[in-house]
């Protein structure tokens, strides 16, 4: 199936989970990274439960923050 | 730990300097942040767009970018065709100079990072590079 990654197309086996997308899409820090599925965030707690769907948009936001 | 220049420049117009400054100075007395795109040109960064955002913390020495407004403002980039080149955040009363907690909370290592300092009358912004727990300053040219 197709799924938007950051805006780019790419295509992932049916299942795909967002848990399983960040380890395919070796995304670094995970612990600051936020993750939203069609513009909607996704809990954290729920990365290994949510399964995505064909076309889904995903992106990775990394926290950005900071202070004294 | 702060290093010497990155060989970087920052390329920013007085506009949009202006509204860093305005963002900055409208927080008060809290730290403001937000985002900037553009696009790169060799180890030039232009900036073409400021994206003044709110800070959760609302705080006078934390700021962390509220998470829906970073979206939409990604998404803004993309569809205008920008590269997001970084950050910037204020500090209003200590200089402008990445802290041990800005430096290690910069996960991105291609991103310029912008602290604007509204300690003295006149604001203050520098920019750095941070890497691997080292700043380095990036020079920016006001256009």
């Amino acid at each position: 199936m197709n799924i938007i990654v950051s805006g780019v197309k790419k295509e992932y086996p049916e299942g795909l989970t967002v848990q399983s997308l960040i380890e395919a899409e070796n995304v670094e820090a995970q612990m600051y990274v936020t993750v939203s599925v069609n513009e909607e965030f996704v809990k954290n707690a729920e990365f290994a439960d949510t399964v995505l769907s064909e076309n889904d948009s995903v992106e990775f936001l990394y926290f950005m923050g900071g202070g004294i | 730990m702060s290093g010497t220049n990155s060989g970087y420049r920052l390329r920013i117009a007085r506009r949009d300097y202006g509204v860093i400054e305005g963002h900055a100075r409208s927080g008060l007395p809290n730290e403001s942040c937000g985002l900037i795109a553009g696009r790169v040109e060799g180890f030039v960064k232009i900036v073409e767009r400021v994206y003044p955002l709110t800070n959760i913390d609302s705080s006078e020495e934390h700021f962390t970018i509220e998470p829906h407004e970073q979206l939409r403002a990604i998404l803004d980039m993309r569809k205008s065709g920008l590269v997001p080149l970084g950050n910037f955040h204020s500090h209003p009363n200590t200089p402008a100079r990445p802290s041990d907690e800005d430096i290690r909370l910069a996960l991105d290592p291609s991103a310029s990072y912008l602290i604007i300092s509204l300690a003295s009358e006149t604001p203050v912004m520098r920019a750095f590079h941070i890497e691997s727990g080292i700043a380095a300053a990036e020079e920016i040219e006001i256009v």
